[in-house]
């Protein structure tokens, strides 16, 4: 269990959100032309890192915005909070 | 070769106060190459080496472990094992390993103490019973043994359960498979652990796999905290780490990690002799021969490899057992852990060849890895020995988020992941 500061409301018990998994997955520009293999990479293929995550997160018992979350899944700690469209932080 | 386990070796060793028993297994420093090796030294990776070196002769292999032999998700599960899955192909692959459990602590001659105590899931509203009682249904056309109760027939079974319909989430009914029950989970990595190194498996213990060399398409060897092993055979079966390894070979799985929670509460004296699961409010239970409850929680949605899960999680868990249980009211428990499951979009397992030749992968049992483990040690040693899927293991191949042919247990399994 840990706190997260939710950029909208502020810290926030974990139990709070929700985990909306590995971010900065693009959905295919076309997704006609792409091929079997590009779509189970699309869809199933994650990095699943111990270590440093980037990922997203969801205020569901709050404002109900997405966010995005750096977290060291070997530890939960977080590192830094972004709001969805900003650029993620760079190594500090 | 070792010493029979028996009454016999137990009189004659309680005459030196059991200080003479030998070694169930050889802790040897590892050799410069081997014909294959296992990663990981939990249930699943020994019986897969035991299975490599007894069906398949495979003599010069190795099982190497970053911690200790069972101490991992081995020693962190609830012990539960049962077949009772919907679609054939897990139906298929399910009662395969119940069939192996039903003998094995005669072919190990290591007493793994199954225990065939039964295992009930409920029903808790209208949906839950068309789902059991379809899953019943294709249970039977599996061959597989399985019962609706309705629930009269729960109380019966199990007498100390809370069948009032004024509860939250009443007893509506629930299925029962008579031969599924459980096992003394450390017993089976043991007896695995014991059988392989008497055929000459070595097992190393203390060995982080620290990177997989590969050349061009196929691989090489292990680096390690014990230096470089030299194979053209690696079998991963790391459980919660898979993906970590297979990203050191370069390679993506459909894979997320996340903690898993169980508890056990102090002894007590004999109270409940079966297992009793719900998907509804995600809570499990049933008893240790040493008296302790045990019981397990649902996983946690993030990905954590950290061995600790939420508190919310533990709590709601805790409030359903004593919705259904109210006589363990005043129970205190004594611990509490977490372990790391590595779940499938599909919540099969894989247990495959990948895109790498002479690198396979065993993972992706999510919740509920213990119950396979003897089968899936036969069929991912058929796996390695053959370079080709048993036909039992065809549909749990990597290719099938590829293909979009998934075995979908997700809900289906009589048990939510």
């Amino acid at each position: 269990m840990f706190i997260i500061n939710c950029p909208y409301c502020g810290e926030r018990e974990q139990s709070e959100f929700k985990a909306g998994g590995e971010a900065h997955i693009v959905r295919p520009k076309q997704p006609t032309e792409l091929s079997d293999d590009q779509w189970a990479e699309y869809l199933f293929m994650r990095k699943n890192i111990k270590g440093i995550q980037f990922e997203r997160w969801v205020h569901s018992h709050g404002c109900r915005k997405w966010f995005n979350v750096v977290r060291d899944t070997s530890n939960d700690v977080i590192k830094a909070v972004y709001k969805m469209g900003e650029k993620p932080p760079t190594k500090k | 070769m070792k010493n029979k386990y028996s009454i016999f070796s137990l009189v004659k060793n309680a005459f030196s106060y059991h200080e003479n028993w030998e070694k169930a297994w050889k802790d040897p420093e590892p050799k410069k190459e081997y014909d294959a090796i296992i990663v990981g030294g939990g249930g699943h990776g020994l019986a897969t080496a035991y299975y490599l070196a007894k069906k398949h002769k495979m003599k010069n292999i190795a099982v190497v472990e970053k911690g200790w032999i069972g101490g991992g998700n081995t020693g962190r599960n609830t012990t539960i094992i049962r077949s009772n899955y919907l679609w054939d192909a897990s139906a298929g692959l399910y009662d395969h390993a119940l069939k192996i459990w039903e003998g094995l602590s005669q072919e190990l001659n290591y007493n793994v103490m199954f225990s065939q105590r039964g295992v009930i899931n409920l029903a808790h509203n209208l949906q839950d019973i068309r789902d059991l009682k379809r899953r019943t249904h294709a249970n039977r056309l599996n061959g597989i043994d399985a019962v609706y109760l309705n629930t009269e027939e729960v109380k019966k079974f199990c007498p100390i359960i809370n069948t009032s319909p004024e509860i939250r989430y009443p007893v509506l009914g629930g299925t029962l498979q008579k031969r599924a029950g459980t096992a003394r989970h450390d017993a089976v990595a043991w007896g695995y652990a014991r059988g392989a190194d008497e055929m000459g498996v070595d097992i190393i213990q203390n060995c982080e796999v620290k990177g997989i060399k590969r050349n061009g398409d196929s691989v090489e060897g292990i680096e390690t905290t014990k230096g470089f092993i030299k194979t053209n055979k690696i079998g991963v079966v790391a459980a919660g780490h898979s993906s970590v390894i297979a990203n050191m070979a370069g390679l993506r799985l459909p894979l997320e990690s996340k903690p898993l929670q169980a508890l056990v509460s102090e002894p007590v004296k004999p109270v409940i002799d079966t297992v009793v699961m719900s998907n509804a409010v995600h809570a499990y239970v049933s008893q240790s021969d040493k008296g302790e409850l045990v019981i397990g929680a649902g996983t946690d949605d993030y990905v954590s490899y950290s061995q600790k899960g939420s508190h919310d999680i533990v709590e709601g868990t805790l409030n359903a057992i004593l919705e259904l249980y109210p006589i363990f009211s005043r129970m205190r428990m004594l611990r509490q852990w977490g372990g790391i499951v590595d779940i499938c979009p599909d919540a099969s397992p894989i247990i495959s060849k990948t895109s790498i030749k002479g690198l396979y992968f065993n993972c992706g049992w999510g919740t509920g890895g213990f119950k396979a483990t003897p089968g899936s040690g036969d069929l991912f040693a058929h796996t390695i020995a053959n370079d080709e899927p048993h036909k039992l293991n065809a549909a749990f191949n990597l290719n099938r988020f590829v293909s979009g042919d998934l075995v979908d247990e997700h809900g289906a399994a009589a048990v939510a992941h």
